[in-house]
């Protein structure tokens, strides 16, 4: 999704960073990076720290920073659209219609980086400081305790300690029942290395008309 | 007992000695040096500071807090209200930063710097790609 984008866009004054969550039970991220060969940083964030400082909580979320680094986009669903809620589970197939929406959503968030990147504040995608602070999710004492527990956690982990490591990514998705990201690392993948097992979905049927990739508040964006 | 720690904070994973009282309730005692590099808090003559925010001893209560040449960082953290988690024996702790502290920092729109490694193990901060505009997406292998 990312690479053509940024081979279009590289000589102008653009960079892509994707920070990568990393299972730290195995080097899962690795084949994924490999494959996808980038040409802009992809960067192995085991600890979950960008979601830790931009307040995310899903993949894929995004924010955009300008030439001084200010955040001109705060953080947000990064063009995904849930076409998978409407998976029929026994025939495993998504309506087509559905498959649609989300390329066009992906296509309408990819077309408005490219118009950002083109015309700078001129492309009509930018929000003015105080509407980006107003959109800008602010995190309780319950999620930056979480974080504590989830570094914590993960670090016990990488040194062999997993029964004590294993109790506080729990610690940490039962604080921050939100994050998908803290759930999702904290779960046991199955066969094919994904966390969407039975347990996965039936958190997704408890958000019932919640979202679980909230709609981009973007010019042309399918909702 | 445990004499030795790491700090997982803000600013990395650190490598410490751990004075006694380490593991002991919220006791995490460090040298004073060894607790400003690893969380940016420095023990002053005015208190534990980190650049103009400084947070006096408690009067009564200045042995939990500060003894000789160590600092408890714990207790410090506790009072001001910041999060922390810590291993069963007291030998890793992780430091957070307050939920408004967080906020703050996010509301003020400059982009939060960070540094990660590549697979290749070289370190990338966001900072580095200053003067260019970025996109910061994330993804994740489950």
């Amino acid at each position: 999704m990312w690479q053509k984008l940024y081979d279009e866009l590289q000589d102008r004054n653009f960079i892509i960073i994707i920070a990568v969550a990393m299972d730290s039970r195995a080097d899962a991220a690795r084949p994924w990076i490999e494959a996808a060969g980038p040409r802009y940083p992809a960067l192995i964030d085991r600890d979950h720290r960008v979601a830790e400082l931009y307040n995310m909580v899903n993949v894929p979320q995004a924010v955009w920073i300008d030439e001084d680094g200010r955040i001109v986009r705060p953080a947000e669903n990064a063009g995904a659209y849930e076409a998978f809620r409407s998976l029929d589970r026994q025939t495993m197939t998504v309506p087509e219609d559905k498959m649609a929406t989300a390329a066009a959503a992906k296509a309408t968030y990819v077309n408005a980086v490219r118009d950002w990147v083109l015309l700078g504040p001129a492309c009509g995608h930018l929000f003015a400081a105080d509407q980006a602070r107003a959109r800008t999710a602010a995190p309780n004492a319950d999620i930056v305790q979480a974080h504590c527990h989830f570094r914590l956690g993960q670090y016990l982990l990488r040194q062999d300690r997993a029964a004590e490591g294993r109790e506080h990514l729990a610690e940490a998705a039962r604080l921050h029942p939100a994050s998908w990201n803290i759930w999702r690392q904290a779960a046991e993948p199955n066969e094919t290395g994904l966390a969407a097992g039975p347990e996965f979905w039936a958190r997704v049927d408890a958000l019932g008309d919640g979202y679980y990739y909230p709609p981009v508040a973007m010019a042309g964006m399918p909702q | 007992m445990v004499t030795t720690a790491t700090i997982i904070s803000d600013l990395g994973e650190f490598d410490v000695r751990a004075g006694p009282g380490t593991g002991q309730g919220d006791g995490l005692w460090l040298d004073r040096d060894e607790a400003a590099a690893a969380t940016g808090w420095a023990l002053r003559p005015e208190g534990l500071c980190r650049g103009d925010v400084c947070v006096p001893v408690p009067r009564d209560r200045d042995a939990a807090f500060a003894a000789d040449d160590k600092v408890n960082i714990a207790a410090f953290w506790d009072l001001l209200g910041m999060p922390a988690a810590h291993s069963r024996n007291g030998d890793v702790w992780a430091l957070g930063e307050t939920a408004d502290n967080r906020t703050a920092s996010l509301r003020s729109l400059d982009a939060p710097d960070f540094t990660l490694p590549d697979l290749h193990g070289v370190a990338h901060s966001l900072s580095d790609y200053r003067g260019k505009k970025v996109l910061l997406a994330t993804w994740a292998s489950w």
